[in-house]
């Protein structure tokens, strides 16, 4: 039932989001352009600093996941669908699991254009690892994704969501993006500090163990009113 | 609760009106003289925002699943403290690295994770302001994830950048009583302690004044 649930929500999600692709399309060349303003920033003389790479990378994921997690719940909001899911017999965490998993699905998405670019952009030796930079990139999503999704989904009955998700938001994940950024930095170093980088991922991964407990939670009190 | 108010009120006074004498007859330490003194300022304002986010992770739990509106109160009144005593923190501390390192701020484990903890609790206030309609419960999950994140901002700062003086100077002052700097520090803890207790009574009997009065407009509205 849980498994169940959680998938038709995830499902439904994809559906509405395949049809026009506003989300992905929107958030990926928000994150483009964020790639390109950082850029402007720190390129002096043609020359990136060298932590930059994964500074704009991270950087870029955080921004553009704000915009997505505003623009999916703004879509149950508006044709008030959250009510009507909130309101099905099923269990709240599973609806929960359900739109995490869509936000994970979409940063995926992003994170799949961003590291190429980042890597053609910045000469960044971004695939010397690659399954340990997939293991970065899929705990630092989760970590972000599980504050996020719950977060906004309860903002959604605030008329002020939209500036307060990432004032919530920002000061809550900072740990997440310093083992983020540090640890992509350790694998982008060469020769790999491979014990740096299995270290930040340690943490990360605690991190996503507390978030998702703690949000699994605290869903079921915060939606009912 | 109220009526241990008045004689509690009496104490924190008493403390903080001798606090001065015991600072200025303490020690000098030996490397940063007088400057040193702040130390009886600033590490018990931290002493009482740690006390605060104690009051406000556990009034955010007991509200959000019990739905008491009482720890609702404590929740909110131990976040306005945070705030104000962390911000005594924040303030105390750059003017004494200013004169110890050199330079006002430093990305240094400890400054960072009070100021992410501090801006938590500023956010927490905000989204009660701002947030309209049911925002208490939404506050409360953020009191708990700023609690729960707390140490996972202070390990990932930690091995990022360090330079604060070791937290170990305040349980190792405590431990070696001749060196005169003991007593001094734990009177001016007590009495942020204390002082922390007494904000924190009046500001949960105000919120309960507020909630009343509240009721009351509800009823004659009806």
């Amino acid at each position: 039932m849980f498994v169940r649930t959680a998938i038709l929500v995830l499902k439904k999600d994809l559906a509405i989001e395949v049809k026009t692709l506003e989300i992905v399309m929107t958030t990926l060349f928000f994150a483009v352009a964020c790639v390109l303003v950082f850029s402007f920033a720190f390129v002096r003389e043609g020359q990136a600093p060298p932590d930059a790479a994964p500074a704009i990378l991270w950087i870029a994921v955080a921004f553009s996941g704000t915009l997505a997690l505003g623009r999916t719940f703004e879509r149950e909001r508006y044709s008030e669908t959250l009510r009507a899911l909130l309101l099905a017999p099923a269990p709240r965490p599973a609806l929960y699991v359900g739109k995490l998993l869509g936000m994970i699905v979409l940063l995926a998405l992003d994170e799949l254009v961003l590291v190429p670019l980042i890597a053609f952009l910045f000469g960044a030796p971004m695939f010397a690892r690659p399954l340990f930079l997939l293991l970065f990139l899929a705990a630092g999503t989760l970590a972000f994704a599980a504050v996020g999704t719950l977060f906004a989904a309860m903002l959604i009955r605030s008329r002020t969501r939209d500036v307060l998700l990432p004032i919530l938001l920002y000061p809550i994940t900072v740990p997440v993006i310093i083992c983020g950024v540090r640890g992509t930095a350790a694998l982008l170093s060469s020769p790999v500090d491979e014990p740096t980088a299995t270290m930040w991922l340690a943490i990360l991964i605690a991190m996503d163990v507390v978030f998702v407990t703690l949000s699994l939670w605290t869903f079921e009190p915060l939606m009912s009113e | 609760m109220r009526k241990a108010f008045a004689p509690l009120a009496v104490v924190t006074g008493l403390l903080f009106a001798i606090a001065p004498f015991v600072i200025a007859n303490a020690p000098y330490e030996q490397t940063m003289l007088l400057i040193q003194k702040i130390f009886y300022f600033h590490v018990p304002s931290w002493v009482a925002m740690y006390c605060g986010l104690i009051v406000a992770a556990i009034a955010s739990i007991l509200y959000l699943f019990k739905g008491s509106k009482a720890a609702d109160r404590y929740a909110v009144s131990a976040a306005e403290l945070i705030v104000v005593f962390g911000l005594n923190g924040l303030i105390s501390g750059p003017l004494w690295a200013r004169k110890a390192w050199g330079v006002w701020w430093q990305w240094d484990v400890k400054l960072t994770s009070a100021l992410l903890l501090w801006l938590m609790f500023v956010a927490y206030l905000l989204v009660r302001k701002y947030g309209g309609p049911g925002s208490e419960k939404l506050a409360a999950v953020v009191a708990i994830f700023g609690a729960a994140v707390s140490p996972f901002v202070y390990v990932s700062v930690n091995i990022w950048r360090t330079m604060h003086p070791k937290t170990s100077v305040v349980p190792d002052i405590i431990k070696n009583p001749t060196t005169g700097f003991a007593g001094p520090l734990l009177l001016s803890m007590l009495a942020f302690v204390l002082l922390f207790c007494l904000l924190l009574m009046l500001r949960v009997r105000l919120a309960e004044r507020q909630d009343a009065l509240d009721e009351l407009y509800l009823a004659y509205e009806d």
